[in-house]
């Protein structure tokens, strides 16, 4: 038993943790938005793998990996515009339109693959780190946690900087008052369509980066239906996190572990089969859900459409 | 008497509408009303509900838009097309239902509506909520989460935010409907210094006794028609009596006999059950023994309620909102487990039993919530008539619907209760409020109940409808029933019962005879336990 | 959305503002029809952008689903498992709840009977065999979604997203079922023992259409008339429409949430059973048909209705095996139905809308 224990294995494992975790937290980070100002954002698994897709033909086709996140958050924001359109603006059910967007984008992903890239298969080159001066060379911790493409030190420095703005700005209060009381808010002038429209484009953007890291970087190339459920799983992180960004990058990470544990128990020598460790995932977050079930925040006027006027 | 502020009478009043119509589906709710509002001046709106005050201020808010008519702010004519601009023409409003942002504290509820990009400006906003401390006479801390005020309080921040940018004109939408009779006299205090101070008040009630005690002016409402008009100099002239019968005149014309919803109006407060004498000297019917209930974060947790109710007897509860009037209806009914404590009716002890088995031995409970807990809004008249006897016979054989007789049964209904609707398959939600109400008393008047409790009975409704509705409690604890009446209006509960406890807090502070002075011994009781 | 189909599910004849039956009719048709249209159009878009000629791919859809003869009677085969998970549905939409658990519970039961039913037809006949698999399939399907279901009762929490996590769970725990426990060694690929084809449902007349087609029909009228005639579906319509005024009402909402999870998942888990039964005899691994949520948009086409809904299964039944066909000849892959069925949901959905618009602007 090579074992668990090494460094190997725990090295694997924690690289193996931020490269699934870096997905996981942009869409919790979104669907948190979303959430705050009474959005259930159902869509937002079509909204990663949206951003998967256009993330990884934007790569592709330059070559360069911004561009490819870029290419990812338009992709996402495409499918944020049809979440918003229907549901904010017009009032629609929106889980009913979230499973549409989520099923559609799926098909229409797929399909494009297929005439795309299903012969070929192209992969995208390595992904170019940057590397933390002094950090990067403690063992173990450095080379998973501190030499890594940049986005993922940007995506860390969000988790901070959104609690900040949630708490001290007045987009932050915006947010609050619109998942609130959204009467209240609109009696201060402040329009609640206007707050949540930004809110669910937010979101796509997010996701839709998350979606490319997990294409470009993740996997270095697009697969019909990749996502297997990271944009519900972000939804499962909003929803414990209770409105608290930083719950969200430990469930994250958490649930990257979980999801990392394939490659490194490969690396530990362990033969346990693929089938049963991927699992895993999904029973921890049954089990995390069940055990904070009682814990778990939404905002009172979660999922309702907002009408000036109407009680 | 109110006083009178000096008010130069030439300048242009702050806000004036013309000849504003407004209509909604199957109902002219704004028939041509014009109206001056001036500066330090307080001018009540008195009307019945359902008399198109809402839609008014409605429309100065900036939630609708008028079908025809003008607007006008220190005289120049505006189109109020939005809550954004109401509070930018300076113009703030409180309505009956808190608009506050609970999880956010006081503090951050003021500042909402700052530009965006900007961070919280906090010393400018607590420097501004002192100025407006002092000038109220009101103390807040700013960094309270408004969830957790008092009611009064909540809405002492609502009128700061109303004027926070400035405004000069203040309305209240109904505002003493939450309040203690303490805190009607600070409200009242707050409104003074405020019209002193040259902003003009617009205050709506369908309390005449208010609008006399308040107002500089008074216009009255009736079918969405301005019916009538009593100036300030002929106000200060004339007594309550006089203001009484000029209403009435103003309202339903000058003739001989006072119709039974004048009646209903003119007597709100004055009148007193006439002590039909209760039969105590047997056993009570209904007893509740020191029942207490937990609850759930933002429910009141009930803490030793006892009271007792003889046949025939009416029981009011008063108190303001928020008090464990709510948890205390739904612990009798069932809907809430007790944690300790006894119910009993007659010889059977509910404690431990569910709402059906309660239901079975002549509980009834009627909510205040018609639409969001009392019916189905999207099923029929005929089945919310019968939705608390689903699976029983004679309606439902073996499982089976019979729907002929169920439809049977609502026409029958429909008929001795006049509920007014196309037919028994209609959705209920279509119905107007009192019709509602009707269906709610329908269904649970049968006549096998021995205890009915009714949560805020008349909320809502206008004049006529709330007239029946007090008809029926008084029926119905003329034929032997318990009644219980849970109502945050002092005049109604005078009016109906024969006893009454006060809740606070989860409490049951107290019950008083309803005699001479009660009024007095009610607010005592709820001023006192209302420190909070 | 929900709230406006149950309206007019409860509303019969005989009520509401004076209308003619005729435009009723219309409306009514229109209401169904349109978003149908509107899909099929967009659909033909997409493939037209896509470089492949639309006209030809619906032809080809028409001619194997509906036109020839094996053709229909795999469409009619096909119809047997989409119409008991839209049974499910019903169940559970009526009741408020969101069961998007489907597709697991679908697998995990047809995977459990993949390998129960070659055991017990060893020593058992064949009818009892058919029955223990449909109750199994049943029971698994209903096991899967006590986990949301006591979330829901106990705690509140949404069972939309628990459902779909059991789902991804359940889908990965079938796989590895057919991988390891359930593998038949005989065979090179991974998959449970093969059922003879003789042990399978029985043949309606000389078709290759079978018997499950005849339960599933039947099944969904009955779930039809339990919705609207009897007690029980009475209560679960008001726990769904408003839950508040259900505990006000004395009902026990507890347990008809659970009642509610364990029939539409035991249904769904039937439809697993009856797939398995009567078609395939054994679960490749990596086999997942994924009905399930595709049937969602038909159910809410139907209104909700176990009898309109029998038409829309129908036709997305033909839409299925025909797309199949098409998938093959145009090279135009499967995945294309996906995106039809996100159109019909999209387009039903603003059909919806502007329905109740025109309808509040006009009212009584």
């Amino acid at each position: 038993m090579g074992g668990i224990f090494t460094v190997d294995f725990t090295t694997a494992l924690l690289f193996g943790a931020v490269t699934a975790g870096v997905p996981l937290l942009l869409a919790g980070l979104g669907e948190q938005i979303s959430e705050k100002t009474g959005v259930l954002n159902i869509g937002i698994e079509g909204m990663m793998l949206a951003g998967a897709y256009l993330g990884f033909v934007a790569a592709y086709d330059s070559g360069s990996f911004w561009l490819g996140y870029l290419g990812g958050a338009g992709g996402g924001i495409l499918v944020a515009l049809l979440m918003m359109v229907f549901c904010v603006w017009l009032g629609m059910n929106q889980i009913v339109i979230g499973i549409a967007l989520t099923l559609g984008t799926q098909g229409l992903t797929a399909l494009l693959h297929h005439f795309q890239f299903s012969r070929t298969y192209p992969r995208l080159g390595e992904v170019p780190t940057l590397p933390i001066p002094l950090l990067d060379d403690v063992p173990v911790l450095g080379e998973s946690f501190f030499d890594r493409h940049p986005l993922v030190y940007l995506v860390v420095a969000l988790v901070f900087v959104l609690g900040w703005v949630f708490r001290r700005t007045n987009i932050g209060l915006n947010l609050q008052a619109a998942g609130d009381n959204p009467a209240a808010l609109d009696a201060t002038g402040v329009s609640v369509y206007v707050t949540r429209s930004s809110a669910v484009l937010a979101t796509g953007a997010l996701a839709g980066i998350g979606g490319a890291y997990l294409a470009n970087v993740g996997a270095g190339l697009f697969v019909p239906f990749m996502t297997n459920g990271a944009g519900f799983i972000g939804i499962v992180l909003a929803m414990l996190a209770r409105g608290n960004p930083l719950w969200v990058l430990f469930g994250a990470f958490l649930f990257g572990v979980s999801l990392a544990l394939t490659t490194a128990l490969q690396v530990g020598g362990l033969n346990i089969p693929t089938d049963v460790v991927q699992m895993l995932p999904f029973v921890m977050v049954i089990v995390v859900l069940t055990v904070f079930a009682r814990h778990s925040y939404l905002p009172p006027a979660l999922g309702q459409p907002y009408v000036r006027g109407e009680r | 008497m109110p006083q009178v502020a000096q008010v130069d009478r030439n300048a242009v009043p702050a806000v004036a509408v013309e000849d504003i119509v407004k209509r909604f589906p199957g109902v002219l709710a704004n028939d041509h009303v014009s109206l001056d509002f001036e500066k330090g001046e307080i001018h009540v709106l008195l009307g019945e509900n359902g008399a198109g005050k809402s839609t008014l201020i409605g429309i100065l808010a900036g939630m609708q838009q008028p079908d025809s008519g003008t607007v006008r702010v220190n005289g120049q004519v505006i189109r109020i097309g939005s809550p954004r601009e109401s509070l930018q023409l300076g113009i703030g409003t409180v309505f009956q239902h808190v608009l506050l942002v609970r999880s956010l504290t006081v503090l951050e509820n003021l500042m909402l509506g700052g530009p965006w990009w900007s961070r919280l400006g906090r010393h400018e906003a607590l420097a501004r909520l002192m100025t407006f401390s002092e000038t109220l006479g009101v103390v807040i801390d700013p960094d309270a989460e408004l969830g957790r005020l008092s009611l009064g309080q909540q809405q002492q921040v609502e009128i700061i935010r109303a004027l926070w940018h400035g405004g000069r004109v203040l309305i209240l939408d109904e505002p003493t409907s939450m309040l203690t009779p303490a805190g009607v006299r600070e409200l009242g205090q707050v409104m003074r210094r405020l019209r002193d101070q040259g902003v003009a008040i617009i205050f709506i009630t369908h309390k005449l006794k208010e609008a006399y005690e308040f107002g500089d002016r008074i216009s009255i409402l009736r079918l969405g028609r301005v019916v009538g008009d009593l100036p300030k100099a002929r106000l200060a002239s004339m007594s309550e009596g006089d203001v009484t019968n000029e209403v009435i005149r103003l309202m339903f014309g000058p003739t001989a006999t006072v119709t039974g919803d004048a009646r209903a109006l003119v007597h709100e407060g004055q009148r007193r059950r006439r002590a039909v004498a209760v039969d105590r000297s047997g056993e009570p019917l209904f007893m509740v023994r020191d029942v207490s209930a937990s609850a759930r974060p933002g429910e009141t947790v009930l803490s030793n309620v006892a009271f007792d109710v003889w046949p025939g007897e009416v029981f009011g509860i008063a108190g303001v909102d928020g008090n464990g009037q709510k948890e205390l209806a739904e612990a009798l009914a069932g809907q809430r487990p007790v944690a300790s404590g006894r119910l009993v009716l007659g010889d059977d002890d509910l404690t431990t039993l569910g709402i059906g088995a309660r239901r079975r031995l002549g509980m009834r409970y009627i909510t205040d919530e018609r639409l969001g807990e009392g019916t189905v809004g999207t099923h029929s008249v005929a089945t919310n008539l019968l939705v608390k006897e689903i699976g029983l016979p004679p309606y439902w054989w073996r499982g089976m619907t019979r729907w002929k007789q169920v439809r049977e049964h609502a026409r029958d209904k429909i008929e001795t209760f006049d509920i007014r609707t196309p037919s028994e398959q209609t959705p209920i939600a279509r119905l107007s409020g009192g019709n509602i109400q009707k269906v709610l008393l329908a269904r649970e008047a049968s006549s096998e109940a021995r205890v009915v409790v009714f949560n805020k009975p008349t909320y809502g409704l206008d004049l006529h409808n709330t007239r029946l509705a007090r008809e029926r409690i008084l029926k119905s604890a003329a034929s032997g029933i318990a009644t219980i009446v849970i109502s945050t209006e002092l005049d109604e509960l005078t009016e109906l019962c024969d006893r009454i406890g006060v809740m606070s807090q989860g409490r049951l502070r107290g019950i008083v005879d309803n005699t001479e002075g009660a009024e007095m011994r009610l607010g005592v009781l709820m001023t006192g336990a209302d420190a909070a | 959305m929900t709230a406006e189909a149950q309206q007019d599910v409860n509303v019969t004849a005989g009520g509401g503002p004076r209308r003619s039956a005729w435009r009723d009719a219309t409306t009514t048709a229109l209401r169904v029809l349109l978003p149908v249209l509107l899909a099929l159009l967009a659909g033909a878009l997409i493939i037209l952008a896509l470089g492949k000629d639309p006209l030809t791919y619906y032809e080809y859809v028409v001619q194997r689903g509906l036109l020839s003869p094996t053709g229909f009677q795999a469409t009619v085969t096909r119809t047997a498992p989409l119409l008991l998970i839209a049974a499910g549905l019903i169940v559970a939409f009526r009741a408020g709840i969101w069961n998007l658990g489907v597709d697991g519970q679908f697998l995990l039961a047809a995977v459990v009977v993949a390998a129960l039913a070659p055991e017990l037809i060893v020593f058992l006949p064949r009818w009892l065999t058919v029955l223990l698999c449909f109750v199994a399939g049943a029971l698994v399907g209903a096991i899967w979604s006590l986990l949301p279901a006591f979330l829901k009762a106990r705690h509140g929490v949404n069972e939309i997203i628990t459902t779909l996590m059991m789902s991804f769970l359940g889908i990965s725990l079938a796989n590895v079922l057919v991988k390891i426990p359930f593998n038949d060694p005989t065979t090179t690929v991974p998959q449970t023992a093969t059922l003879p084809v003789a042990d399978r449902l029985p043949r309606l007349f000389d078709t290759t259409v079978h018997a499950g087609v005849i339960l599933a029909l039947v099944v969904v009228l009955l779930v039809h008339l339990m919705m609207t005639r009897t007690a029980f579906g009475l209560k679960l319509q008001i726990v769904g429409a408003n839950p508040r005024a259900a505990l006000h009402a004395g009902l026990n909402i507890t347990g008809l949430t659970f009642a509610t999870f364990a029939l539409s998942a035991g249904l769904t888990g039937l439809g697993g059973a009856v797939e398995i039964l009567g078609v395939w005899g054994t679960v490749r691994a990596d086999w997942n048909p994924a009905y399930g949520l595709l049937v969602i948009p038909l159910v809410f086409l139907a209104r909700f209705n176990g009898i309109a809904v029998i038409g829309f299964v129908l036709f997305f039944a033909v839409l299925m095996i025909g797309g199949e066909s098409a998938a093959r000849r145009l090279d135009v892959p499967h995945f294309f139905v996906l995106v039809l069925v996100a159109l019909l949901l999209m387009f039903l959905a603003v059909v919806e809308y502007l329905d109740h618009r025109r309808r509040q602007s006009r009212v009584d």
